[in-house]
């Protein structure tokens, strides 16, 4: 079995992104990459955490103030479905149906992009609002966190489109099946990191 | 070579058993993904609702914490142990989720302290 094995349905093997000594060392290569981002992530909620709401005397700007619960929701809501859609496309790997991967991949990055849209539109909301990166401490520690993660959404989104393009023309094969399964797992490490976010960021906000 | 996994081709009745077998797996993921939504709902209209801080903070921690472990080892298939050098990456996985704690504890308390 190589990159150039022809297969059909039946011969497709159950787990393709691990068949090849490549594709075996990227899966726990790729792990070991999100497990040194959870520790960048921790890093940057430690930073929020210690700082949320402090600042300068006379800093106008609180937690409470200023998130609203419905864009957060909304926001959680795209993110968690597109996680859902990048499982479908995995799904339909393992039956070696090209199409359906680079369909569900597809709307996984329409899901991801309407979410960045939100977020820009929520940063430039604050910015408009006078709460700047500059304004506190608490301000860029705010910036920097959800900031990194619409990073992280942005990275995602140009590798998984560059994916599909590239790939459109090739059919599924033991070189990109590696590929796409390594995109949706940094996929899905985008939505473990969301989670925390809304519920310490947005949701502890509001509480207070 | 040795890494490489032989060619088989199931028969017509092992594939209808691998096709449902997929199916099956898809639909647990499905229930799974029902379970997150539900989850997020249930954290969002609590905070929504007004209750006190010290209620609502332990309970939304901690349904975040159920919804990242579904997130892992459903979506992600850390449950699936004959996956190449899972045990590998499941301490590395643990590893960084410790170190994650004890830096979020180590800061916070920090700033506490000096309060």
């Amino acid at each position: 079995m190589d990159y150039n094995t022809k297969f059909t349905p039946q011969t497709w093997p159950e787990h393709a992104e691990q068949a090849t000594l490549e594709g075996k060392n990227k899966f726990v290569g790729f792990w070991l990459f999100l497990a040194c981002e959870i520790v960048l992530f921790a890093s940057l909620f430690a930073t929020y955490l210690a700082l949320k709401n402090k600042g300068p005397a006379g800093m106008e700007f609180t937690t409470q103030e200023l998130y609203e619960l419905p864009l957060a929701f909304g926001m959680t809501m795209i993110l968690l479905t597109s996680s859902l859609t990048s499982v479908y496309a995995m799904y339909h790997m393992k039956n070696y149906n090209f199409k359906g991967v680079q369909l569900w991949m597809f709307i996984t990055v329409l899901l991801g992009a309407s979410f960045l849209a939100l977020e820009v539109y929520e940063f430039n909301h604050y910015v408009g609002l006078g709460f700047t990166f500059g304004s506190s401490a608490f301000a860029s520690a705010f910036y920097t966190l959800v900031g990194t993660h619409g990073f992280h959404v942005s990275v995602g989104l140009v590798w998984i489109t560059a994916l599909i393009l590239r790939n459109a023309k090739r059919g599924l094969s033991l070189y990109n099946a590696p590929k796409y399964f390594v995109a949706s797992l940094y996929w899905h490490f985008i939505d473990v990191v969301w989670v925390f976010i809304f519920t310490v960021v947005y949701l502890m906000g509001v509480v207070g | 070579m040795a890494h490489d996994t032989p060619t088989v081709t199931r028969t017509s009745a092992q594939h209808e058993y691998y096709k449902q077998n997929n199916k099956a797996t898809m639909q647990k993921q499905v229930v799974n993904f029902a379970i997150m939504i539900f989850l997020t709902l249930v954290a969002f209209s609590l905070v929504g609702a007004g209750f006190s801080a010290n209620l609502v903070l332990p309970i939304i921690l901690l349904m975040a914490g159920v919804q990242v472990v579904l997130q892992l080892y459903s979506f992600m298939h850390m449950e699936e142990k004959t996956a190449h050098e899972i045990g590998v990456v499941t301490m590395f996985m643990w590893t960084g989720m410790f170190f994650a704690f004890l830096m979020i504890l180590a800061f916070v308390t920090i700033i506490w302290w000096n309060l």
